[in-house]
């Protein structure tokens, strides 16, 4: 699974009003709705998801990324946006620093295997120390997608 | 200076998603001992949840376990314990 697969271009957010880790993930949900990634009806359910799985361990894994997910009844295909904050938010990450990108992925209840390859292609970029610090840069919308397209082309 | 390894097969529906990746990290790095997990395409360092969510695991997937140091017998038997308790999803919606 490739990272252009799942993320969706018109909800990427180049730099976040959010200032709450609450404020973030409704910020991106509110974002797939808009671009009809997913239904409007759906967010307060999605949200509830997304936060109830924040609240069992935080997504903040580390060096500034979070992967706040879910699994929904309603989404077909793993679908995905990325946000980002210059200020940096607090997740109570693992290494306790500020998130600064933050990458929403939601998939089916009904299709695990699905959900661990999205995982594995957003995580296959994260894991790279120059992604993740081109993801802290990128002041557009534009320069993300185009950051997603390399990543996904260098394999 | 021993080595121990050990094949584990993930039993929990859901596989080794974020939630248990994090707990199989986070046990992995209270022994001393190099530990590295790997299915047949793949060899991560079992330390670092950015490496272990690489393995995408699903359920039936066998990982092979391998660390080496001086309580790596230890680290096995607690990681293997972990994996084979489908990290404590069995009883809920992770059957």
């Amino acid at each position: 699974m490739k990272l252009s697969d799942i993320m969706v271009t018109d909800a990427i957010i180049p730099e976040l009003k959010a200032q709450t880790r609450d404020e973030a993930i409704s910020e991106l949900i509110e974002a797939l709705a808009a671009s009809g990634a997913i239904a409007r009806k759906s967010i307060p359910e999605v949200t509830k998801a997304v936060l109830a799985r924040e609240a069992q361990a935080t997504t903040g894994i580390g060096k500034g990324v979070a992967l706040p997910h879910a699994k929904l009844k309603g989404i077909k295909k793993p679908v995905g946006t990325i946000g980002r904050s210059s200020e940096g938010l607090d997740f109570s990450a693992l290494d306790s620093k500020p998130v600064y990108s933050v990458i929403l992925l939601l998939s089916s209840p009904d299709n695990p295997d699905e959900h661990l390859q999205a995982m594995e292609a957003i995580f296959k970029h994260v894991q790279r120390d120059m992604f993740r610090k081109f993801l802290r840069q990128s002041e557009t919308r534009e320069s993300i997608v185009e950051l997603i397209q390399e990543a996904d082309d260098l394999g | 200076m021993a080595t121990v390894e050990q094949d584990v097969t993930i039993i929990n529906r859901y596989g080794l998603h974020a939630r248990p990746a994090m707990q199989l990290v986070e046990l992995a790095n209270r022994y001393s001992s190099k530990i590295e997990v790997s299915n047949r395409a793949l060899t991560v360092d079992a330390k670092s949840i950015m490496s272990v969510m690489r393995l995408a695991a699903t359920q039936g997937t066998v990982l092979k376990i391998v660390a080496e140091g001086n309580d790596a017998d230890k680290a096995i038997e607690a990681l293997k314990q972990l994996v084979e308790s489908g990290f404590g999803e069995l009883d809920s919606t992770g059957v």
